[in-house]
């Protein structure tokens, strides 16, 4: 792109080819009025605001679509040029039907605004009467509320839903003076396409369209923002908290374009989500249970119980008497204690965190391979990947603002090859879909490998230079042929073959997935397998192209970094490492744990075994989120003691014998690094409820009892400590990512940060091919459970629902759980749409709706697990990934009978 | 195998009328197609959406094919049942809500039965004022219906429009795309009564 030089209001600027008026001026800090124009979405110059003179041009033009040319001269704001856009507001005033007094943009009004820059003349503005909100396409909503009166029909809305989200929603109907917004034959907006992302709302320039529940609870100019990142998944949105200064509550969500990683895009989640924080059920002091019965108590009764029994207990029985649970949804900082206080005050290596049941196969599996267990590629980089290869991942329900990206680059043409045994939004938009059956990943890809060497197809030079034991890997995938693997997968064995051309073929490649890879018993075998996928093709170590594990929860990324794992330390600094351990001794001046230590799913076995006697639980629930849950349960029922940190009565704290009230999201500081090695801040912007404190504060406290002092001033000093011990967060603080998070490995204060990994070399100098054998599920169909159940996640809730089924929006959408089956099978089974079923396993049942459709491949069964009272987990199997101890979620036989 | 929900509407017609244009478009842009939309009012945003994301789909009718899509349905079922719709859109990727926005640009298309003679009555400027309004309202006692109603044998539809372009002919009905000019209530009330002993 040339650098184009043009005058504008007579001052001299350089843009680029292809820059519009607009965008230059913008970049100039020289502010051109416009309506119509979202730089998310294609210029159309509807609204005729951003009119500028352009000489040599006989009338004036409209900047937002208007290409800068060399030497071009503009005048921006001429008294001409005022009195044309003078003239525009007026007629849109005229049949603007609303009054700011009242209206809850007042403040954040594009048409406001501008009518008082141009001095609109009362008259005009008093013409307008007002008039009562008609009923359309919104009402009924609980997400969004549409007012046509307000609205200056400038198609925003209606192309953002259709240009980014691709959602398709909202159409322009009628003519002339009558045209409105509203959706396919006027239906509610909850029974049409739409995905409630408020993309919409987001876009409008007026208070035509808004947030339902938001109406009534401050004006725009009452509200203070305060920037965080999202609590859900591993995008890591940035959003602004908009807190209504006087009554202190978060009022609406929104988010500013043009910041990293999200430009002003939110999913349902983020925009919708956040009602939990003020709910009515939140935990507010700390309880402990006498007789069976929670009763309240004081902080300083609570936490001296604590620190006196799990001391007690590590005491008499040793280190493997007593586990620490962190979680993935808290802080970097509250992780980095947690494991800290486990092998401190503790003295344990039984430190784990949620990501063994999802991405520890991740961890694992990239680590050995490449020297690195994280997604390799930045999040920037997926709008230019030319050929996605996604496997066991629904990008657009689960990641949805990466799946925006992806949206982008399919707009510009990019293939797509997916493998899914389901029809995701993805797969159905796929030039390749691979709709193999579940547990079968690895046939797949080792066919695909076998078929790309045998063409050829593979970078010989890339393998030759940069990876090593090639040829024993080789050697193993001649036993996998094309014919055999269509048979093993189900799939036609010329879709398998297309599939490995495009990928191997692509300028670039990149490889997407997620846990329909990591949730099996080959879950780490797996994800070496996609490793040697992209080695074999010289798919990585480049922008947009590389091997791709989009990471669920909102910090399972950094808390798998701070070493909330038994085996690694921060920044996965090995434990079996004495110079290690030697580091770490000094700097908290202790005797290193001698025990192994393990894992979550261990702990649960060992509670069982009697074996495990104290569990100190931060911020998760193992009895909704484990398999087996009757397994879980009576396991857990045998340990002595149970702590429990929650921001709700969980069913896990239910069994606790201490439950201490912690802060949501919006009520501490801290840092969440997401599914792209970004290290980002989250800030205080409500008061916590009652006494509930900030994790990390209790984790202290803790300690300090069980007789490890731990004290800091604010989460700062906390992240400072744990980067000076940690080479790849080494020149990363809380000052330097004020406005932008900062990409891991960063070892120095003056180090930019890494977009993409294994550039010239890989982490662990070369790239290690396994050898992996395809092995069938550890559950297979018979007789009695012919059918294969996968569990997964929608796009409208989140883990076990606690949160998001909180939030009115989401609950209408989505509130029971359900089961989705093949219409074959539900034909078979005599089973109608809506029909109540029976889902029934080796290890429990449950009844649920029946969905029934084609989503699914015939024998195959899907169901969410986001719903307290219906817990999907009764039915899933404790099989676990050799490595990981990963639960084999993906795959368990099961029987389903008319209810 | 594609899964298909039941429905009370014979969708083979529509199946029909995709596959002859999808055969059109194979067979290089074919005349009628891209004649069916000269002189449409082709500015309109819907139009020009409909196209943009019918071509996106990859589908291999495309949003151009909309409006001539939409009159050969309209021609097969009479009007535009909903399920249809939602089927053309299945199958070309055109989502429903850029077919609403194009159908109600229109006054040409039906979202409901209608009956099978169609008589439109303009009440533009010019007919207004040659007494356009006494034909109006013949109309409306000869069939017993309102404005945009049909009757109950579902043999009349009847509506009134802005203007129907031919002004020189004022006041002006036309019944089932044949124009009636220099009408008169009596005149008007002929015409229908020849219709109805025609249908027995
Ligand atoms: S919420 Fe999103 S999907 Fe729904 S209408 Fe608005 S932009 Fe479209
Ligand atoms: S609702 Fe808002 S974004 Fe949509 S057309 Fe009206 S003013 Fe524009
Ligand atoms: S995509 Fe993820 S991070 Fe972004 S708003 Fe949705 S849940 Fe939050
Ligand atoms: S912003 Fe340029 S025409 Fe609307
Ligand atoms: S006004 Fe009736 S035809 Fe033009």
């Amino acid at each position: 792109m040339a650098d184009i030089k043009v005058t504008i209001n007579g001052k001299n600027v350089t843009g680029k080819t292809g820059q519009t008026i607009l965008e230059l001026a913008k970049e100039n800090k020289i502010k051109i009025p416009h309506l119509c124009n979202d730089r998310r979405i294609k210029p159309v110059g509807a609204c005729r605001m951003c009119l500028v003179d352009v000489e040599g041009q006989r009338n004036p033009v409209t900047a937002c679509t208007f290409e800068i040319t060399p030497d071009m001269v503009i005048q921006t704001d001429t008294d001409e040029i005022r009195q044309l856009r003078k003239t525009v507001l007026e007629l849109l005033f005229y049949e603007h039907r609303g009054s700011c007094a009242t209206c809850d943009a007042n403040g954040d009004c594009k048409l406001q605004r501008y009518a008082y820059d141009y001095q609109i003349s009362e008259d005009v503005i008093k013409a307008a009467e007002t008039a009562q909100p008609k009923e359309n396409y919104s009402t009924g909503s609980e997400a969004i509320e549409y007012d046509s009166n307000k609205c200056i029909r400038c198609g925003r809305c209606v192309r953002i839903c259709e240009e980014v989200q691709m959602a398709n929603a909202l159409t322009f109907k009628g003519r002339a003076s009558n045209v409105e917004v509203s959706t396919a034959f006027d239906i509610a907006l909850i029974d049409s396409t739409c995905v409630i992302c408020g993309q919409c709302i987001s876009a409008c320039p007026t208070g035509a369209l808004y947030e339902k529940y938001s109406k009534g609870k401050g004006q725009t100019k009452e509200l203070k923002k305060v920037r965080t990142t999202c609590p859900y998944c591993g995008v890591g949105c940035q959003m602004d908290l908009n807190v209504n200064t006087t009554t202190k509550k978060i009022v609406r969500v929104t988010s500013e374009k043009s910041c990293v990683p999200n430009d002003g895009n939110l999913c349902v989640k983020g925009r919708f989500g956040f009602h939990y924080v003020h709910s009515d059920k939140r935990l507010t002091k700390p309880l402990i249970k006498e007789n069976g019965q929670f009763r309240e108590a004081e902080w300083d009764e609570a936490i001296a119980l604590v620190g006196k029994r799990l001391k007690e207990i590590r005491d008499k029985y040793g280190p493997d008497s007593i586990a620490f649970l962190s979680s993935c949804r808290c802080t970097n900082e509250e992780n980095y204690l947690m494991q800290k206080i486990a092998r401190t005050a503790g003295g344990t290596n039984n430190i784990d965190q949620c990501a063994t049941t999802c991405h520890a196969p991740t961890v694992a599996g990239l680590a050995s391979s490449f020297g690195s267990g994280a997604m390799t590629n930045s999040i920037d980089e997926v709008k230019d990947v030319q050929t996605f290869f996604i496997i066991g991942s629904n990008p657009t329900e689960a990641h949805p603002i990466i799946g925006l990206e992806m949206k982008k680059a399919l707009a510009k043409g990019a293939k797509l090859v997916v493998c899914d045994p389901r029809k995701t939004w993805v797969a159905k938009h796929a030039d390749v879909h691979i709709q193999h059956k579940p547990g079968t990943d690895n046939m797949l890809t080792n066919a695909m490998m076998n078929y790309i060497i045998e063409n050829d197809f593979h970078a010989k030079e890339f393998v030759a230079n940069r990876c090593e034991d090639f040829e024993q890997f080789r050697e193993n995938l001649k036993d996998y042929t094309i014919e055999k693997a269509a048979k093993e997968c189900g799939v036609d064995a010329d879709l398998i073959r297309k599939a490995a051309e495009m990928y191997a073929k692509g300028t670039p490649s990149s490889i997407f997935y997620t846990l329909g890879i990591t949730e099996h018993t080959c879950g780490t075998e797996n994800v070496q397998n996609l490793a040697n996928l992209a080695m074999l093709c010289g798919q990585i170590g480049k922008p947009s192209s590389g091997v791709n594990p989009l990471r669920g929860q909102n910090n399972v990324q950094g808390g798998c970094d701070m070493g909330a794992i038994y085996s690694v330390l921060p920044g996965y600094q090995k434990v079996a490492d004495p110079v290690v351990r030697e580091k770490f001794e000094k700097a908290w001046d202790i005797k290193f744990p001698t025990n192994i230590g393990g894992r979550v799913t261990d702990f649960i076995e060992q509670a069982g075994d009697g074996i495990l006697r104290g569990f100190y639980c931060l911020g998760e629930d193992p009895v909704l989120s484990e398999p087996n849950q009757a397994k879980v349960i009576e396991s857990l029922k045998k340990l002595e003691f149970i702590i429990c940190q929650e921001i709700f009565m969980s069913e896990t704290a239910k069994l606790a014998d201490v439950v201490l009230p912690a802060t949501s999201w919006a009520e501490k500081n801290g840092t969440f690094t997401n599914s792209e090695r970004r290290v980002q801040r989250i800030r205080k912007a409500v008061d916590a409820p009652g006494q509930a404190k900030p994790d990390w504060q209790i984790t202290c406290l803790i300690s300090t009892a069980m007789g490890y002092p731990m004290s800091y001033n604010n989460a700062s000093e906390v992240f400072d400590e744990m980067a000076s011990l940690t080479p790849s967060y080494g020149g990363i603080s809380f000052d330097r990512i004020d406005k932008i998070g900062l990409q891991w490995p960063c070892p120095d204060p003056d180090h930019p940060g890494t977009g993409y990994l294994h550039k010239d070399k890989f982490v662990r100098g070369k790239g290690l091919f396994h050898k992996i054998k395809f092995r069938h599920p550890a559950e297979t169909t018979d007789e009695d459970y012919p059918l294969i159940l996968s569990t997964g996640r929608t796009l409208y809730n989140y883990n076990i629902g606690n949160m998001t089924q909180k939030s009115k929006p989401i609950r209408q959408k989505q509130s029971r759980n359900f089961i989705e089956m093949h219409f074959s099978d539900a034909e078979k089974l005599g089973v109608k749409k809506g029909d109540k079923v029976n889902v029934r396993t080796r290890r429990g049942d449950i009844t649920v709706e029946a969905v029934i459709g084609d989503k699914v491949r015939p024998g195959a069964l899907w169901m969410p697990f986001h719903f307290i009272d219906q817990p999907t987990n009764k039915l899933t199997n404790d099989a676990f990934d050799n490595i990981t101890r990963t639960a084999e979620y993906k795959v368990c036989a099961a029987a389903v009978k008319k209810a | 195998m594609a899964y298909k929900p039941e429905l009370d509407i014979d969708i083979s017609l529509v199946e029909a009328i995709l596959d002859r244009i999808e055969q059109a478009r194979q067979v290089s842009s074919s005349p009628e197609v891209a004649d069916a939309h000269q002189g449409r009012v082709s500015s309109s945003p819907q139009v020009a959406d409909a196209r943009r994301v019918g071509g996106a789909a990859g589908g291999k009718v495309s949003g151009d094919d909309l409006i001539p899509i939409l009159q050969e349905i309209q021609e097969a079922y009479g009007y535009l049942p909903r399920p249809v719709l939602d089927r053309v859109s299945e199958r070309t990727g055109i989502p429903a809500s850029r077919m609403y926005g194009v159908i109600t640009f229109y006054d040409q298309f039906y979202l409901e039965p209608h009956g099978k003679h169609n008589v439109r009555c303009c009440r533009g400027t010019a007919c207004h004022v040659s007494g356009g309004k006494k034909v109006i309202n013949s109309v409306k006692s000869a069939l017993g219906i309102e404005d945009g109603e049909t009757t109950g044998d579902m043999l009349f539809s009847m509506e009134t429009v802005t203007c129907l372009g031919a002004c020189a002919l004022s006041p002006v009905m036309v019944v089932d795309n044949t124009y009636h000019g220099r009408m008169s209530a009596r005149r008007a009330e002929q015409v229908l009564q020849q219709l109805k002993v025609e249908e027995g």
